[in-house]
């Protein structure tokens, strides 16, 4: 099959066909890359919720030159030889993604002072990147009572984002999902099924996948605030799952278990419940060495860079 | 009067059961295709035709069943869009309650054209009672040997179902209603792939509006060019409109696309004019999700041009100054109406309707029923207009399905042609009506 030729933010890369735009744009890395709130390369028909990945195709490709008339979620469309996108460099993309960011945090109650997501969290990241300094909201926020799912997974839906890749993972890599969305609109709720237990060697992958502080881990909460961790690579021999984790640690102790994750923050490989919550000694584990956490939130030394956002040309309605 | 295609007969008493509707020459267009024409002659009268969608988006019935990819092995599905959930509008219940039948036998039709062998009209959950009405027609048409193997022995067989939803506006944009009719939650999906390619089950799917279907038998009894006959430009046939709100008369009316808007609401043939002789504000032409106008705009366009009702007359001026046929739901309002708490009720729907799936639609719908809720409540300031504005700016053409334009359509037309509304609620703290 012929590669197909695709410029994004005016960088040219060659991709298989069905390749999406995000994906065409991991391929060339950096700051081409739009930010993914909901898409999760390891799930299947994940992507397309947040809208936050959102780009302007200023041609469609070769054959037909035209632009597409609306901005296109990047997870979710795939390259046309030819194609044309506009991601930082459309100062229209850059006004809507603002937008949308503004949107995820009007109900969401910003106490990552109190959340185990602090410091590893994707909407703190995008909320710095991208959002307004100032709230424009002077409304109610929509809450829930944090509840328990399972004895290992605690669910805060305040904080959900409503990405849809808790319930993924419960499809993809369970053998039973028992939790899902109930209801509609901004009243919607992750929730189980009357109050069963999501309770499956693979469900604490949940918590991983979860862009955002609402579901944590039960066994680390408030032990510690993530910076104040060590993140070790580390593995064991495990017969359900590959055994390869990340250990944090804060001296010699085990605080939490996770599963590896890449530079856009998705898991390398899901492991099992057994690793995760259950192998909290040093002696269960051959520690490889210190991890490099690739993420530019503040669990790297604090270190947060602003975008450069171009000047927003007025828009003709 | 014009050619009554779809309201003919509907005041005959006992038209929903077989014998009076079959007497009415009933379901003579089903043996006419079936003995006469190949499917794809039956798909080439439509396009004749020039028939467009009633569902709201007015697309061309025979263009897209064109689409439907006839090359897969895999079944392919025709299914009726009996949601009809959309406020101001409420012509495809007049068709399901007095006049199943004709439905039925649009059905067939469209299922012989597209070569399904079981199809689906998914009705709406509020509508319980008229899908009873539906199941007792289609047992008939079973017994009458119109529905069921070999019909009339021509070889062509065919289950028909009538499935009713939960209850869920969302559930009317296509792809909602697959998923649900699948016995899933109701979550659009996102396209492509289109329904044509990957619909119920992963099939080939066509989903028509009720209205669509309705207009079928006409149009193979008489043929496509017939129908095309009536009507002007490409706004071929007659159309349902409900029309509501201040009228004298109220109703379900059947024109002939083209009519003028002005003869619509004054002549006595259809609206009666403005209740107790007061005046036109504004009017909703085609169901909530349409931009409102006022009344200079309604009844001309801004060239001075009379306003007609078809696609193109309607939406002349693009947003500025134009709206949408949409769905023909006719929503007049006087002089006494607050636009402010008008604009506020269809928000209040939007929010509660929005499945959720999408930020932009999710929490930008609730966002903005709550500043409508604080102006018209007398709490707004002059910046929550322009909040307004820029919030429904943000939800168009960002979110998956056309739900999020249908909550910013209105929003951002409402301030667009009654800015002065909005602020005079702003100014005297209070509604002003
Ligand atoms: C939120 C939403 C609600 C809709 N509701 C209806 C409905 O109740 N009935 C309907 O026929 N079409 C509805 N539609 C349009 C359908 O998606 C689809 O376009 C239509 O059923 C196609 O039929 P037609 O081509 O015969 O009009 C809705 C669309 C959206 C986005
Ligand atoms: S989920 Fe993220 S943004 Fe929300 S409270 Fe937790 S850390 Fe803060
Ligand atoms: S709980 Fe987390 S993973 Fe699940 S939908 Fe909400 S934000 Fe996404
Ligand atoms: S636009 Fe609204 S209704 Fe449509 S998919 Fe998005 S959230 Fe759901
Ligand atoms: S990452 Fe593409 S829509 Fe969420």
């Amino acid at each position: 099959m012929p590669l197909l030729k695709v410029t994004i933010d005016n960088i040219e890369v060659e991709v298989e066909a069905g390749t999406t735009i995000m994906n065409a744009a991991r391929k060339i890395g950096g700051s081409v890359v739009p930010p993914a709130m909901c898409y999760y390369s390891k799930l299947e028909g994940s992507g397309g919720y947040c809208r936050t990945c959102l780009v302007k195709v200023s041609q469609g490709s070769f054959k037909d030159n035209r632009p597409m008339p609306k901005l296109v979620a990047s997870c979710r469309t795939p390259v046309q030889d030819g194609m044309v996108v506009q991601n930082r460099t459309s100062p229209e993309v850059m006004d809507n993604r603002r937008a949308i960011t503004e949107f995820l945090l009007i109900n969401h109650p910003l106490d990552c002072p109190v959340c185990d997501q602090a410091g590893e969290c994707h909407l703190q990241d995008l909320s710095y990147e991208h959002g307004l300094e100032e709230t424009r909201t002077e409304e109610d926020r929509r809450t829930f009572d944090p509840i328990d799912i399972g004895d290992l997974i605690k669910l805060h839906m305040n904080r959900c984002i409503l990405c849809y890749r808790c319930v993924k993972v419960a499809d993809q890599i369970t053998d039973n999902r028992v939790h899902g969305v109930l209801g509609r609109g901004d009243h919607s709720e992750i929730s189980t099924l009357i109050q069963k237990a999501v309770d499956n060697d693979f469900s604490g992958n949940m918590i991983d996948v979860c862009p955002v502080g609402a579901l944590t881990d039960k066994t680390f909460r408030f032990k510690s605030r993530v910076w104040f961790t060590r993140p070790f690579d580390a593995h064991r021999e495990c017969a359900k799952c590959c055994g390869k984790t990340v250990l944090w640690m804060k001296g010699e102790e085990i605080l939490r278990v996770t599963g590896r994750k890449d530079q856009y923050g998705e898991l390398e490989e899901f492991i099992c419940n057994d690793c995760r919550f259950h192998h909290k000694e040093t002696t269960d584990w051959i520690v490889e060495g210190p991890r490099k956490i690739e993420r530019h939130s503040v669990i790297s030394q604090n270190h947060y860079e602003k975008l450069d956002i171009p000047e927003n040309g007025e828009e003709s309605e | 009067m014009a050619e009554q295609i779809l309201l003919k007969n509907i005041d005959v008493p006992g038209l929903a059961s077989y014998e009076v509707y079959r007497k009415l020459g009933g379901y003579s267009s089903v043996e006419k295709a079936l003995k006469n024409y190949t499917p794809d002659q039956v798909t080439s009268e439509v396009t004749k035709s020039g028939l467009r969608g009633r569902g709201g988006a007015g697309f061309p019935a025979g263009m897209k069943w064109g689409f439907i990819d006839k090359k897969t092995n895999n079944p392919r599905y025709f299914v009726c869009n009996f949601d009809e959930s959309e406020p101001g509008t409420f012509k495809d219940r007049h068709i399901g309650q007095l006049n199943p039948h004709q439905l039925i036998e649009g059905m067939i039709l469209g299922s012989y054209a597209l070569g399904a062998r079981t199809s689906y009209i998914y009705i709406r959950g509020e509508l319980f009672y008229v899908l009873r009405i539906i199941e007792k027609a289609i047992a008939e048409a079973y017994k009458n040997g119109f529905l069921g193997e070999n019909i009339k022995g021509s070889g062509y067989s065919l289950d028909l179902y009538c499935q009713p939803g939960a209850g869920a506006y969302i559930c009317g944009e296509e792809t909602a209603l697959l998923e649900s009719l699948e016995g899933k939650r109701g979550n659009p999906r996102i396209k492509p792939p289109f329904p044509a390619v990957v619909g119920l089950y992963g099939c080939p799917t066509v989903v028509n509006n009720v209205e669509t279907i309705a207009a079928l038998p006409w149009i193979i009894n008489n043929g496509g060019e017939a129908y095309s006959a009536i009507g002007i430009g490409n706004s071929k046939g007659t159309k349902l409109i409900s029309a509501c709100g201040h009228i004298n008369k109220p109703g379900i009316y059947e024109i002939e696309l083209g009519l003028p808007v002005e003869e619509f609401i004054y002549s006595d043939e259809y609206c009666g004019g403005i209740r107790h002789d007061h005046t036109l504000k504004a009017v909703v032409a085609g169901g909530s999700s349409v931009p409102i106008l006022p009344a200079h705009l309604i009844l001309k366009t801004a060239e001075g041009k009379p306003r007609l009702m078809s696609y193109e007359s309607l939406s002349e001026g693009g947003f500025q100054s134009g709206t949408m046929l949409g769905s023909g739901g006719f929503i007049v309002m006087d002089e006494t109406t607050c636009i402010v708490k008008n604009l506020l009720t269809f928000a209040k729907f939007y929010h509660h309707e929005s499945c959720g799936q999408c930020s932009p639609c999710r929490e930008g719908t609730g966002w903005m029923e709550k500043i409508l809720h604080r102006i018209e409540s007398g709490h707004g300031t002059m910046k929550d207009i322009d909040l307004l504005v820029d919030i429904s700016k943000h939800i168009e053409g960002n979110t998956i399905c056309p739900l999020g334009d249908a909550a910013a359509w209105p929003v951002a037309s409402a301030i667009r042609h009654f800015r002065e509304e909005f602020e005079e609620h702003v100014k005297l703290q209070k509604c002003p009506f």
